[in-house]
């Protein structure tokens, strides 16, 4: 069945993926975890360029998919590491326990 | 949008399912695995949308390389820490953000629906890109004419990161002998 | 030139409270002794006695309608249809009293340089002094019932200064702020009976008041002003009159007076501050005949609180508390006089009370500084031989309030009397009320003569120097009693010879065929009082007789009955509840204690905790714990957490899109 899949429907689902990569952002307390739902928002924001390169005929999505990738990769290695350092000192990685900016 | 319906909205719930898993699940590894399963799904949905480079490099670089790096610290941190705990003060704030969320999500779905369906304004056509050699050589070709500078500079940037991650990650050499 | 009267005191005062002020106070002991501020007070108050003089001797050349010196000193308060200008009067009244208060004052500052040699701050006393001087002077010399009102507070105010000049003692600070507070109440009466004036006729001034009721020699009532308010007016003048010249009901803080030091008790408490009630009323005596039923309170009044006082006074064992009571005593009778339309015999009074009662008070100073502050009468006794010069110059005193001739004392209290007995206002109760009050004046004060004076001693003359309350470094190389020095018995012999032939002034027209010297002076300002009924000088000659008759009476009772303690011990005995009731004088302050201090005090307490504490500060001190409540709360978004943080700029980013959409509806 060739039927159409309205532009809308894939948005959508696109947004979908951000809201729920977005409350991971902020309801979980593992760093890691946080991590990952960032990586979920970044790729609904890679679906959302592509859907509209197809949709526009342009290409101008994809290649800002393609570099969103790599700067994705480059930040998790990134912040994996902080992550890492963070472990040293406070031997968790609950960020409840990141609080120095509370009054 | 000329796909499949039926591919397309198969891919759409098992991405929507895992990533819920991902943030729901208390071991971080079930996410890790999780979200593996959406960047799979992903590079599905890519590839129905004729972005056949980029749904190569979602697996080639987001589940096979960021997602073992994570692996590899889960490993390293032994990080099963009960990361789900309900404190007092925290319901409250996760229903929120729940609710905001299902809120902003509501308005999003209603402007798409609302706005008109933009013409395609571009050359780069299905059938010309088979013309011109397929999806990845147009890509390719733009990103080394077009786009050469940002290329160049994404490639600094990922040195920046390297450097970045060793100096932060290392170990403080700090031995008393 | 006028003004100097009162400018004089004023420099003293500023002189002597200066140097007390930066000079003793900051450092200690004063090098000098009393002598310096004393002699510079005295100077003050002499230079208005000999200004005083001068301009009654110019009144005196001026005729009799013209007798009158205006001095505006400055214009203070014009608000619409009020005009107050502070500005002084010298009249036949006015300048009788300034005469008295500077001439006495005199004599009591000299006789203080001796009195008061060894108090640690003279320049305090003398500078207090001088300003009470400065006040009296400022109310008799007021040309309108404001300014007679300033000198009244003034005086008041160092009346509280002055009793309470001992304030490390609590006792004494109390009896000031007792004199103060039932002044004031008087003073709430005072103040309403101006405020009335002013609203029926418009004006506060003496002269102006005269002219809208005085008209030549008929006293009408102004159109348009009902009798009830002239009556009500009087009586609200008089209020303030019972708490300054110590009328029954506001006469209790006169006793306690006696805790200042007892030149002030001369000069405040007998010659000068008490009669200033007096002297407001003589001055509006137009106002006072017009009521006769103001008038009838005002006699009634008088005559009773001299009959209670003199009641009060013949147990009392403190020298100066039964002057105190036979000052009370006199003053109801002076207000006796004024009462039954007599207010030149008031005056008279006044002046001749002035004399003898500071003669007395300063004796019995006298005595206290000779016995080394003992004030009890019945450890006394036999001073006759001790202290010869105080004996002789009390003696005249004491007979000058006995009411014997040819005193002053005698003059004036039969007057009043005659007065009282044949005034159409007067009535025989009010004489027969005068008469007994006479009797036992000449009772008490020739007890008090006798206990001190008289007999045998019943002291140990021993023990007296070495007494402890006499501790202080007395100069005198030798213990025992001893008779005071020149500068403290200088003045009394002064007052001695004016006790004596004061009485001069005003001879009774039965005897000289005329008014006397006085009533004639004062007629500008209170007119001749004719007597209506009972003309006849047989009567009044009788009634003389009589009351020479009742004094010796009273004296010889005096005499007989306490030639030594044993007579007064067994009445004593017989009698106790009498004798009880007398000697805490009738329970008028525990009364007063019980019924107006103790529900007020209460009634403050509950205010102030049930009000001022529980609502007022819960109020102000809300506001504060908003301002806090507030901070705390806020302080609760600082959570450190960056996930709080980014889920409230989710919640902003959920507003702005919704804005935007609802454009877009």
């Amino acid at each position: 069945m060739m039927q159409q899949v309205e532009p809308w429907v894939v948005l959508s689902f696109c947004s979908a993926i951000f809201f729920i990569g977005l409350a991971g952002v902020l309801i979980r307390r593992n760093i890691l975890v946080i991590l990952m739902s960032i990586e979920l928002m970044l790729n609904a924001v890679n679906l959302t360029f592509v859907t509209f390169s197809k949709q526009l005929s342009q290409m101008g999505g994809q290649m800002a998919v393609f570099f969103i990738i790599t700067v994705a990769a480059a930040e998790s290695a990134v912040g994996l590491g902080l992550v890492i350092a963070m472990f040293r000192t406070l031997r968790s990685v609950d960020t409840d326990q990141i609080q120095l900016l509370r009054e | 949008m000329n796909i499949s319906p039926i591919f397309f909205y198969a891919f759409a719930s098992i991405a929507i399912a895992c990533s819920l898993l991902v943030i729901l699940k208390k071991n971080p590894v079930a996410s890790a695995f999780s979200l593996v399963m959406v960047f799979f799904s992903f590079a599905g949905i890519y590839a129905m949308l004729d972005a056949h480079l980029i749904a190569a490099l979602q697996v080639l670089v987001y589940a096979g390389a960021i997602m073992v790096l994570f692996l590899f610290v889960i490993m390293l941190l032994n990080a099963d820490l009960p990361s789900f705990d309900l404190g007092r003060s925290h319901i409250l704030q996760r229903i929120l953000v729940g609710a905001s969320c299902l809120v902003l999500f509501g308005m999003f779905v209603w402007s798409f629906k609302e706005s008109p369906t933009t013409a395609a304004v571009g050359h780069f056509t299905p059938e010309q890109i088979e013309a011109a050699g397929g999806n990845t050589r147009v890509v390719s070709e733009l990103m080394f004419s077009e786009h050469i500078l940002p290329f160049e500079l994404t490639s600094v940037l990922l040195l920046g990161a390297i450097v970045g991650t060793v100096a932060i990650a290392k170990r403080k050499l700090t031995r008393s002998s | 030139m006028l003004a100097l009267i009162p400018l004089f005191p004023l420099i003293g005062f500023l002189i002597n409270g200066s140097w007390y002020a930066f000079l003793q106070a900051p450092s200690g002991r004063p090098k000098a002794g009393a002598a310096v501020p004393g002699v510079i007070a005295t100077l003050a108050i002499f230079a208005s006695f000999v200004v005083s003089l001068i301009l009654f001797l110019q009144l005196n050349e001026l005729s009799a309608d013209n007798r009158v010196i205006d001095q505006l000193v400055l214009q203070w308060i014009t608000i619409g249809d009020f005009k107050l200008d502070i500005a002084f009067h010298l009249d036949a009244l006015s300048s009788l009293f300034t005469l008295v208060i500077t001439g006495v004052g005199t004599l009591i500052h000299i006789y203080s340089i001796g009195y008061m040699g060894h108090d640690e701050t003279p320049g305090k006393f003398f500078s207090y002094l001088n300003l009470f001087c400065f006040a009296m002077l400022i109310l008799v010399l007021g040309s309108s019932l404001p300014v007679l009102f300033m000198g009244w507070e003034g005086v008041g105010l160092c009346s509280y200064l002055l009793i309470g000049y001992w304030y490390s003692d609590d006792e004494k600070a109390s009896a000031g702020k007792k004199a103060f507070i039932v002044n004031r109440v008087g003073d709430f009466g005072f103040l309403l009976g101006m405020f009335l004036i002013f609203s029926t006729f418009g004006t506060l001034d003496f002269t102006a008041l005269k002219v809208a009721v005085v008209h030549g020699h008929e006293i009408a009532l102004p159109a348009g002003v009902a009798l009830g308010t002239v009556t009500s007016i009087c009586l609200l003048l008089f209020v303030g009159c019972m708490g300054k010249s110590a009328q029954i009901p506001l006469y209790v803080w006169l006793p306690d007076a006696m805790a200042g030091p007892t030149p002030v008790s001369a000069l405040i408490h007998a010659a000068t501050m008490v009669t200033s009630g007096i002297y407001m009323v003589s001055r509006l005596n137009y106002l006072y005949t017009l009521s006769p039923a103001a008038m009838s309170v005002v006699a009634a009044v008088g005559a009773f609180t001299a009959f209670f006082a003199a009641t009060i006074a013949i147990v009392q064992r403190d020298i100066k508390k039964v002057l105190a009571y036979s000052t009370v005593s006199q003053l109801g009778y002076m207000f006796l006089a004024c009462g039954v339309g007599a207010f030149a015999s008031g005056v008279f009074h006044v002046i001749t009370h002035a004399f003898f009662k500071a003669l007395l008070f300063l004796g019995a100073g006298s005595v206290i500084h000779g016995m080394h502050e003992e004030q009890d009468i019945m450890k006394m006794g036999g001073l006759k031989s001790k202290m010869p010069r105080t004996f002789l110059v009390f003696a005249v005193g004491w007979l000058a309030i006995c009411g014997v001739p040819p005193f002053s004392g005698f003059f004036s209290k039969d007057e009043i009397l005659w007065q009282a007995f044949s005034s159409e206002h007067g009535s025989v109760l009010l004489w027969v009320l005068g008469a007994l009050t006479a009797v036992m004046t000449a009772f008490y004060m020739t007890r008090l003569f006798s206990l001190i004076f008289l007999g045998k001693p019943r002291f140990d003359e021993k023990a007296m120097s070495h007494h402890s309350g006499h501790d202080d470094g007395h100069g005198h190389g030798h213990g025992g009693v001893h008779e005071s020095p020149f500068v403290m018995v200088g003045p009394l012999m002064i007052l001695a010879v004016l006790s004596a032939v004061g009485g001069f002034m005003g001879l009774p027209k039965v005897m000289t065929g005329t008014e006397g010297w006085l009533e004639h002076w004062l007629e500008p300002v209170i007119p001749i009082h004719e007597v209506v009924e009972y003309s006849s000088s047989a009567l009044e000659w009788g009634l003389m007789g009589f009351s020479v008759v009742l004094a010796v009476l009273g004296i010889f009772a005096g005499l007989k009955l306490y030639q030594n303690l044993n007579k007064p011990k067994a009445l004593a005995e017989r009698w106790p509840v009498m004798h009880g009731l007398l000697e805490n004088k009738w329970y008028v302050d525990e009364i007063y204690q019980a019924v107006f201090i103790r529900p007020i005090r209460a009634l403050s307490v509950g205010l102030w905790k049930g009000f001022d504490v529980a609502v007022i500060d819960r109020i102000v001190l809300g506001f504060g714990r908003v301002f806090e409540w507030t901070g705390q709360t806020l302080r609760m978004t600082q959570t450190g957490s960056i996930q709080t943080y980014a889920f409230v700029l989710l919640i902003g980013i959920v507003m702005i899109v919704g804005y935007l959409i609802y454009g877009m509806v």
